[in-house]
């Protein structure tokens, strides 16, 4: 049991590590467009020195939480990102612009855009304030 | 004792509840001091469910019952018996309290479940949001505590929980200048240190569970206004009136050429004056706030609402 010092010591500076091994992962599956077998994503990881293991763990656990698929290629697993970086972004925003017909109290936008004349109450406003001597 | 008196004190409640939420609704007062304002609504709110509930429990429940709860167990153990209708009862008054009761118990099982249903809604929400985040998000010298989205419409939010964030896209650091992020994000971190998620969840729960109700769509909307009020209050002690002004008028007419959802933007009432002009109008002019005597007896009567209907159906008389 020689690792498990470490481990027991840093175990949120492991889960942090996690985190950031999964986000250098998924831009390793966008960046590429093909599907990657561990061992090259592990080689796209050339400045961290990663065991095997670990890097199946992390594009399993991509798999399990949906943001990557995997298909079998003969003894060895094939992985892709389930959607583009673009489509991900644009899941974010439509929920923060409250355009997916949801009212939910998930957050709390600072502001949202008007029409007619909220509007250009509001570019008199924006006027009033610029005119005051710049912001 | 349960009687025709507490069910006509609950019911009243009730009533007063709906009366005093619209009247609530209509006041101009509530913007000068929205914290005085939200509090009141969650008495309504509270007051307006228990008195509904409990005043068709005390109808439903049978005379002589010492309390609530002892009527339902009676009818209950009534049931399981096979009693509800004894002979030489007359049937109709029975079958009537019945139906009260039935109608209470409904009733509250509907409100503990949108709560509930809202609640874990909420929490999958945000869940998803963190892990989109942490793969697409980082943090900017220029937004200290937010983290960036690359995206070019203009949008500043926050995430409220144990683990909270707050997130701008990469079109409103564009769009603002350094003091009005600076405001923005001094907005944000008033929602995440003061919960105000919490106050909004039970109103967009309600709202959820009775769309038809126009109660609940105008005490969701004020409250969520008051909400936002709240914030920019906290926001103005340390940041000044014009930056956070600023930042609001240049997000409201920023999306207007090119992202404007025509039908998600048009179903405001002819008279609707607009939350985000009544905001940016508010921190421009600003009232003074409500004199303290009177905040002081707007508390007292948010008290009051709720304690009459909770004595009544706890207190044996």
């Amino acid at each position: 049991m020689a690792g498990s010092p470490p481990q027991a010591v840093g175990k949120v500076a492991n889960v942090n590590r996690l985190g950031d091994l999964e986000r250098a992962i998924m831009d390793i599956l966008w960046g590429t467009g093909v599907s990657l077998t561990v061992r090259e994503v592990s080689a796209h990881l050339t400045e961290r020195d990663l065991a095997h293991t670990t890097v199946m763990t992390v594009l399993d656990r991509l798999a399990k939480k949906g943001f990557a698929r995997r298909e079998r290629d003969g003894r060895a697993w094939r992985y892709r990102p389930a959607a583009t970086r673009e489509a991900y972004v644009t899941e974010l925003m439509l929920t923060a612009l409250e355009q997916t017909g949801d009212r939910s109290a998930a957050l709390a936008r600072f502001a949202r855009s008007v029409s007619g004349a909220e509007a250009s109450v509001l570019r008199g406003a924006l006027d009033e304030i610029e005119g005051d001597g710049g912001g | 004792m349960t009687g025709p008196a507490d069910a006509a004190l609950l019911a009243a409640v009730a009533i007063g509840s709906v009366r005093g939420s619209a009247a609530l609704g209509a006041a101009r007062w509530p913007r000068r001091s929205p914290g005085a304002a939200i509090l009141l609504w969650q008495a309504l709110g509270l007051a307006g469910g228990l008195a509904a509930v409990g005043a068709l429990m005390e109808i439903g429940v049978p005379p002589g019952s010492s309390s609530v709860s002892n009527g339902v167990t009676r009818v209950a153990a009534a049931a399981a018996g096979g009693r509800l209708f004894t002979s030489g009862q007359p049937m109709l008054p029975v079958f009537l309290r019945l139906v009260s009761l039935v109608l209470g118990l409904a009733l509250l099982a509907q409100l503990c479940w949108v709560l509930v249903a809202s609640s874990v809604l909420v929490i999958w929400a945000r869940r998803r949001q963190r892990a989109l985040l942490a793969l697409l998000a980082w943090g900017d010298p220029k937004a200290p505590g937010a983290l960036v989205v690359d995206h070019p419409a203009a949008a500043a939010y926050c995430l409220p929980g144990l683990r909270s964030r707050i997130v701008v896209s990469v079109g409103a650091l564009d769009l603002l200048r350094p003091a009005e992020l600076a405001a923005v994000l001094a907005h944000e971190r008033a929602h995440l240190r003061e919960r105000h998620d919490l106050v909004v969840l039970p109103f967009t729960a309600l709202r959820r569970a009775f769309g038809w109700s126009r109660i609940c769509a105008d005490a969701h909307q004020s409250v969520a206004l008051l909400i936002e009020m709240l914030a920019d209050d906290r926001a103005l002690r340390a940041r000044p009136a014009r930056a956070l002004a600023g930042a609001l008028a240049r997000f409201g007419t920023a999306g207007c050429a090119e992202n404007a959802p025509a039908g998600a933007l048009a179903v405001s009432g002819a008279a609707y004056e607009g939350d985000m002009a009544a905001r940016v109008t508010r921190i421009m002019t600003p009232a003074p706030p409500l004199a303290y005597a009177v905040r002081l007896s707007i508390w007292c009567a948010a008290t009051l609402i709720v304690v009459v209907p909770v004595a009544v159906l706890l207190l044996p008389n």
